[in-house]
């Protein structure tokens, strides 16, 4: 193993972060026991110009930037033969690369991209299809329309060696449809990129053909899972799709095989091709490596997209640090923090997990690891039962209510879930049905219980992940946060009970429609 | 269109079927490894088809063997253990009696909580164990059924599909008796008038897509559709059209609730009182095979059948509607004897002695292709002793790609196994009038049709020594006839139709018919008896058999024998 992840073990085995005593006041007080731990901050892969004054999306500002040097560089290269003997071609050497450089998808599950695009049925003698996924919708999340809007050729040099490495020559965009300036600004992207060979017939003489098309969504959440997204795409309802047997990799668009990868992921393939796969993969941690864009918001001081290495900045750094989310308001305290966009499980400030590490003799054993001195990466926020998904960071300060954010929250839920399968279409409204009264005077003091039981019936039990991104927001917040959502309950019971009715008549019923 | 699956043909040597070894409900079975898929193409076996196998059967709803699977309704979900496999020899580990060792689904999340996979579409392997009826199996069942439950309307009490509900028959084998759903339910659009002949009620539907599934994807017409979202969904049409296809009724018969209801048949019964009986529909040559419900000698629906080789499970919305003609009020009940009423032993007597004068070569039989083959049969008998000669009517219209035959008769088929036309069926009518004209035939038997439509005329019947009609509503040629012998619709006697695709299906009695009409068989088999010294039989059972050694064709069956499918007979 290299220094940087030693590194990072002895950071695991030291916490850094401490909140001020309880209810004493907001400092934070830094302890730093291992001085040589440079100083958290960003390091720009993808986000590198974007931001720059008079970086522009056009293709003459990227070309000047240096931009399709890479793809130029990849039609070119030769094959390549193993120690063994084996020959494989330029694609298939390039697979590879994307395999070996641990390269995880960014879009939600964090699926290896490689091995991803290993399964994709190569004897079918069916085209294959490659789709951007640019819905971006997870609430929270607001990293992909950064490059959409600002550095589309990025993108599309991506997704040309993507395609090219995949044997595909048909490609789309699926962008939602909330983003009409950034479809607009793809358009014109592949148009300029068309204009210089980079993309349609014989692309840049090499006898490489490939077309790549942008479609807009009508705006609605579920159309950014994969095999909804698919369906949208065929023109119908985007009604997920069940696995087994529509696996994209084997039946996807149009039955045929497809590629689904995020647009941030696509860009990292940009500079797997640029670095080469052991480069990428000394940035971030191992299992967890290059860069990922943390979209950072709610109660901080200082909220933004920052692109930072995988694991090497704690939660807490997100934050506290300077040179990201620089604290709390004044006066406030750390309640909550939402770690991987909505639909990812709550972290209760002060809570403390056990991980596994490896130690110093090369065996795992369990380290008590702080919420705040999390590494912000795949497997640690996983190993604390939670997920970084969409690299969207929510934080929670002292003044929220964890039942009216978890009220809303089941109401974006009731409202996207596409009512296919019926423990999702049935148990999302009826959550938010539930915490609407709970939040509008109608609580009883069984609603945390009654919520639990309605979120567990949908869990594992859906067609698509929907299911368990409306399931988990609500297990986890009434979970960790018991007594609050009992109090809610048990105090509009009393004023009932005062008022001398059993219902509130106030009470209006929840609907969105 | 896509055409119906038919069984594949069968072949001297079947190939050794491929096999997988599961547990249902701790039970081996061993069950082939592909099974027929909607489309009758194979797919590897699901559990949902491996338990039917092993004689269980999993609550479904969305599912259904001829529909393609989308799996939304979750109602199959059931707990299942596959064989923990050693990762580097790749055998299976075992534990210490000697048995394969099984991991318990689990949520890759939640190791603790048992995860159920969907048995409508998930692939069995081998060593699976499919646990039907475990405790996380059935949790996971009654929070499907309380889902269900929670915004339906529950109007059983007014409800036609009480009585044959799925909703109701889960709720009752798999629900628990209690929700803890305390708030306000969602409202939805009720009598929804759908199209010309179908009502929706949007808060009973359960949104399993059956119906649009199968107007698409059966039908060809891409007609429905849902709106709206989440819990709000809705089965609508496209907005502006009516869902009017000649199948539409088959989504009735499929919504396994009472959401999509017949017009017709709306709140006119309830299914507990019918009687149901096994028959055929007799409005085109495909001969689709149905159920006919009826209450006290009245027939209040058509249902599909399923019949693999014929009509899959459905049936047009033309022939399931044309039931109503067989209860009309002008139904013949009466034996007619030169235009008095008569009995039955009187007109045959007298028949008897009439037909007895007729010289060879004047006597000509029309006998409508829509008559039994029995009776067909037993009129190529008649003729055989007069040299009469036979044909019938040729009724055709549009094919339609899918159910509908351009044959309108239910048994053109049987008519010419029977010798009662051939070359080109209703090429000798014209003959017959001749004969008529220029006096050389005086006798003539109609079975079925109004010849005045057909080139006999009202002078020219007027002009006949002898005409006997049998028929089951009154017409021209009934008016005009001598001996008048009212008959039955299928529906109200048994005999056996053979159609377009030579398969020979057998009908039972449903109702029983108006007045002194009598099935034509039956006095048939007493003319035929008065002129012949061979002894015809007296049961419908016994004349099918002697007709089976006449006729080459038919050779070799048996009616006992005859399934409710049908038998294949060459054509
Ligand atoms: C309800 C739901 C919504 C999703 N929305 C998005 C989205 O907006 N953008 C996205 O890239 N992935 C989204 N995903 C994840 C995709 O299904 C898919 O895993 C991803 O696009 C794969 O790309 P990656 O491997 O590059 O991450 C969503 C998943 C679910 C279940
Ligand atoms: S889980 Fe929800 S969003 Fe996914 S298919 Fe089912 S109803 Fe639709
Ligand atoms: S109307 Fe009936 S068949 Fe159609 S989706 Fe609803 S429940 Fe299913
Ligand atoms: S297709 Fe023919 S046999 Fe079938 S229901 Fe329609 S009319 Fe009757
Ligand atoms: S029967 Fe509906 S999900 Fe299987």
């Amino acid at each position: 193993m290299d220094s940087n992840h030693d590194k990072q073990i002895q950071s695991l085995l030291c916490y850094r972060y401490t909140i001020g005593q309880c209810g004493t006041g907001e400092k934070i007080e830094r302890k730093s026991i291992e001085s040589s731990i440079a100083m958290p901050q960003e390091l720009k892969l993808i986000l590198k110009h974007a931001d720059e004054p008079g970086y522009g999306p056009d293709i003459g500002c990227y070309l000047k930037h240096g931009g399709y040097e890479t793809l130029k560089k990849a039609l070119k290269a030769p094959g390549r033969e193993l120690p063994d003997g084996k020959k494989l071609s330029a694609q298939e050497a390039f697979r590879g690369d994307v395999r070996t450089s641990g390269l995880r998808g960014r879009g939600g599950a964090g699926f290896s991209a490689g091995l991803k695009w290993s399964f994709v049925d190569r004897s079918s003698g069916k085209p294959i299809y490659l789709i951007c996924n640019a819905d971006e919708s997870e609430p929270g999340t607001f990293k992909d329309r950064q490059i959409l809007h600002k550095d589309p050729h990025q993108l599309i040099e991506g997704m040309v060696l993507s395609c090219w490495a995949n044997d595909v020559k048909l490609a789309y965009i699926y962008i939602r449809g909330e983003f009409p300036e950034g479809a607009r600004l793809l358009n014109r992207a592949l148009a300029e990129a068309r204009e210089k060979e980079f993309l349609g017939k014989n692309i840049l003489g090499t006898g490489y053909d490939l077309e790549i098309w942008v479609h807009r969504g009508a705006g609605a959440y579920i159309c950014g899972e994969e095999t909804g997204l698919i369906e949208s795409l065929e023109g119908k309802r985007a009604y997920p799709r069940i696995k087994p047997p529509y696996f994209p990799a084997v039946l996807g668009l149009y039955l045929c095989p497809t590629i689904v990868n995020n647009v941030e992921t696509l860009c990292h393939v940009k500079h797997i091709a640029a670095m080469g796969p052991a480069e990428f993969a000394r940035l971030g941690t191992p299992n967890n490596t290059g860069t990922r864009i943390v979209s950072l918001s709610g109660d901080v001081q200082h909220p933004g997209y920052f692109e930072v290495e995988v694991g090497k900045v704690t939660i807490g750094e997100l934050i506290f640090h300077e040179n990201f989310g620089r604290g709390l308001k004044p006066g406030r305290q750390l309640k909550a923090v939402i770690p991987g966009g909505s639909s990812s499980k709550v972290l209760k400030a002060g809570e403390v997990f056990s991980l596994k590490r490896k130690g110093a003799d090369g065996q795992m054993i369990p380290v008590d690891v702080p919420m705040l001195d999390l590494p912000y990466d795949f497997d640690s926020l996983q190993s604390a039962g939670t997920m970084s998904g969409s690299g969207a960071v929510i934080v929670m300060d002292d003044s929220r209510s964890m039942v009216d954010a978890l009220a809303n929250l089941a109401e974006f839920y009731a409202h996207e879930s596409c009512g296919q399968c019926t423990p999702c279409r049935e148990g999302a409204l009826w959550m938010a049905k539930g915490l609407h009264r709970l939040t509008h005077g109608g609580g009883r003091k069984e609603d945390a219980a009654y919520l639990t039981h309605i979120a567990q019936n949908i869990q594992g039990r859906t067609i698509c992940a929907f299911g368990e991104a409306a399931a988990w927001p609500v297990l986890s917040f009434v979970e960790k946060f018991w007594e609050e959502f009992q109090a809610r309950g048990e105090a509009d019971a009393a004023a009932r009970t005062e008022a001398g009715s059993g219902a509130n008549s106030n009470l209006k019923p929840y609907s969105y429609a | 269109m896509p055409a119906i699956a038919t069984a594949a043909p069968a072949t001297s040597v079947p190939p050794p079927v491929e096999t997988v070894t599961v547990k249902v409900n701790g039970r081996t079975v061993v069950v082939p490894k592909t099974m027929p898929d909607w489309q009758g193409k194979p797919q590897l076996t699901t559990m949902l088809q491996a338990a039917r196998l092993g004689g269980v059967e999993i609550p479904h709803y969305c599912y259904h063997d001829k529909l393609p699977v989308v799996g939304n309704c979750r109602m199959c979900l059931v707990e299942f253990g596959t064989p923990v496999m050693n990762s580097a020899t790749r055998k299976p580990v075992l534990n210490e009696d000697g048995t394969p060792k099984i991991a318990r689904s689990v949520l890759p999340y939640e190791p603790g909580t048992p995860r159920g996979a969907i048995t409508c579409a998930t692939p069995i392997s081998p060593g699976m164990e499919i646990y039907a009826d475990s405790p996380a199996t059935k949790q996971m069942r009654e929070a499907v059924l309380e889902f269900l439950l929670i915004n339906h309307p529950l109007d059983c009490p007014i409800c036609d599909q009480a009585g044959e509900c799925k909703l109701q028959e889960y709720s009752v084998q798999h629900g628990q008796a209690t929700s803890e759903f305390v708030e306000t339910k969602v409202h939805k659009p009720k009598a929804v008038d759908l199209g010309p002949r179908i009502m929706l009620d949007d808060e009973r539907c359960i949104l399993c897509t059956r119906c649009i599934r199968f107007t698409k994807d059966i039908a060809g017409d891409d007609a429905l559709g849902i709106v709206n979202r989440g819990s709000y969904n809705s089965v609508a049409a496209y907005p502006g059209r009516k869902f009017d296809n000649n199948y539409s009724l088959n989504t009735v018969d499929i919504c396994p609730v009472g959401a999509l209801t017949s017009k017709d048949f709306r709140f006119k019964m309830r299914v507990w009182f019918l009687k149901e009986t096994r028959s055929l529909c007799t409005s085109c040559g495909t001969g689709c095979n149905i159920v006919i419900g009826s209450r006290e000698d009245t027939i209040h629906r058509f249902e599909p059948r399923d019949n693999a080789a014929v009509n899959s499970s459905w049936m047009c919305d033309s022939g399931r509607l044309n039931y109503k003609w067989i209860g009309r009020p002008d139904r013949l009940r009466d034996v007619g004897v030169r235009g008095e009423r008569s009995t039955w032993s009187a007109a045959l007597r007298e028949l008897h002695a009439a037909l007895a004068q007729a010289p060879m070569g004047s006597v000509a039989i029309i006998a409508g292709a829509r008559q039994t083959t029995e009776e067909l049969y037993l009129l190529k008998r008649l003729a055989e002793r007069f040299g009469a000669a036979t044909d019938s009517v040729p009724r055709t219209g549009a094919a339609d790609g899918f159910l509908v035959a351009a044959d309108r008769n239910c048994n053109t088929q049987g008519a010419r196994l029977t010798g009662i036309w051939s070359g080109t069926m209703g090429a000798q009518i014209p003959r017959i009038a001749e004969g008529i004209r220029t006096g050389k035939v005086r006798t003539l038997l109609v079975f079925g049709e109004d010849v005045t439509r057909y080139g006999i005329g009202e002078e020219l019947l007027a002009s006949l020594e002898t005409l006997v009609v049998s028929d089951i509503l009154p017409s021209a040629t009934t008016r005009a006839a001598h001996y008048l012998l009212p008959g039955c619709a299928a529906a109200e006697k048994r005999g056996t139709f053979v159609n377009v695709k030579g398969r020979l299906q057998k009908f039972l009695k449903a109702v029983e018919a108006p007045g002194d009409a009598r099935p034509e068989w039956e006095f048939l088999s007493d003319l035929v008896e008065g002129g012949v010294s061979r002894k015809v039989p007296a049961t419908l059972e016994g004349v099918f058999n002697q007709m089976v050694r006449e006729i080459p064709a038919f050779s070799g069956l048996e009616w006992a024998r005859i399934g409710d499918t049908g038998a294949a007979v060459p054509l």
